[in-house]
């Protein structure tokens, strides 16, 4: 089964993002495949490459990172939400993208179930 | 197949359960996780919502974020089953759609 | 996957926007504005749920200029020059709130609880902001 994954929070901040990322391993660890996680409101912060988190804790952004580069996971962030806030190119992590709005709803359409993880 | 709706809040601070109870249809299944798992715990104030609703509903609370706010081993509202990751996915998946309260 | 502009499956799906937060205290109802829009390029089957505090985005009268926060209200009545036409309201929420849709900016058809929870059950995908 393919999965579409929206993401409405930044990391840390609230548990949304963290929510996401378990769902889509253990769907992927089931067989199923994350067709796309689209970051959108201040879920775009998630591919902010210069996030550092103290080393005893877990880093958000590397792990979408290793998701992708895995498990082949497109990771697409809003340019909308993304340029309000900050989060153009240069400031992206690997494994992520900038694209529109569209991304999200044709991954709803294709996908067999969409989930928002959000506050 | 059932919708499959998720909560996030506590009930004790916003009113995300109370608004997918209203909504969601018989038959569905309700899955508390992050701070909605605390309206899972039998005994509190909250408790008697979610008795309630256990005739229509299918619910279930999912463990690790239980466990993370040292609340596993407490009594839950009787018919509140205990997932994991694994079985929130399978939840979705044997879903018609995901409806996420937040 | 294909990019947005050369996608076209074929397939109708049931979308739903939920909107149950009030605006301009959180930034939701903007950003999901922008997601409406967009869904209408796809050819969807496109409903807009206003429930709970989500009443809040439609009433008449807003003006954030004192805010200096953009005034989003008015694109809800841009919504029908995208064919977006199912907005539906839940009666109880606006009750509560002491509103009518008198009170409402666009138009919307004021459904009970049951008439609710039986649309967000025939959703394919529904959206939360």
């Amino acid at each position: 089964m393919q999965f579409g994954i929206l993401v409405n929070e930044g990391p840390f901040n609230h548990q949304a993002a963290d929510s996401a990322y378990q769902f889509c391993k253990a769907a992927i660890g089931k067989g199923h495949t994350v067709a796309r996680v689209f970051f959108y409101y201040d879920g775009v912060h998630n591919a902010n490459r210069l996030s550092e988190p103290q080393a005893d804790d877990r880093n958000v952004v590397r792990r979408w990172s290793e998701l992708a580069r895995d498990h082949g996971v497109d990771l697409v962030v809003c340019v909308a939400a993304g340029l309000r806030r900050g989060i153009k190119d240069e400031l992206l992590a690997e494994g992520f993208r900038i694209s529109g709005l569209g991304q999200l709803i044709e991954v709803g359409i294709q996908a067999d179930r969409t989930l928002t993880f959000g506050d | 197949m059932p919708a499959l709706h998720t909560v996030n809040k506590s009930p004790f601070e916003r009113d995300a359960l109370t608004a997918c109870l209203a909504r969601a249809a018989e038959g569905s299944t309700i899955l508390l996780i992050e701070d909605g798992v605390t309206a899972a715990l039998a005994g509190t104030r909250h408790a008697p919502t979610l008795t309630a609703a256990a005739g229509r509903f299918s619910l279930a609370v999912l463990g690790p974020d239980l466990a993370a706010r040292g609340l596993a081993g407490r009594p839950l509202v009787p018919g509140v089953k205990v997932v994991d990751y694994d079985g929130f996915v399978d939840l979705a998946a044997d879903s018609s759609t995901v409806v996420s309260w937040l | 996957m294909n990019d947005e502009t050369e996608f076209e499956s074929g397939v109708v799906k049931r979308l739903m926007f939920v909107n149950r937060k009030a605006p301009h205290g959180t930034i939701y109802a903007l950003e999901v504005l922008e997601m409406i829009l967009i869904s209408a390029a796809f050819d969807q089957d496109v409903h807009l749920a206003f429930l709970d505090d989500g009443v809040f985005q439609i009433v008449k009268g807003q003006d954030p200029s004192a805010l200096e926060i953009k005034n989003f209200a008015k694109t809800y009545r841009a919504l029908e020059g995208y064919d977006i036409e199912k907005l539906y309201v839940d009666q109880e929420s606006l009750e509560e709130r002491g509103l009518s849709a008198d009170d409402l900016l666009v138009d919307v058809e004021v459904i009970g609880r049951d008439a609710m929870t039986e649309l967000i059950d025939t959703m394919d995908v529904v959206f939360s902001a």
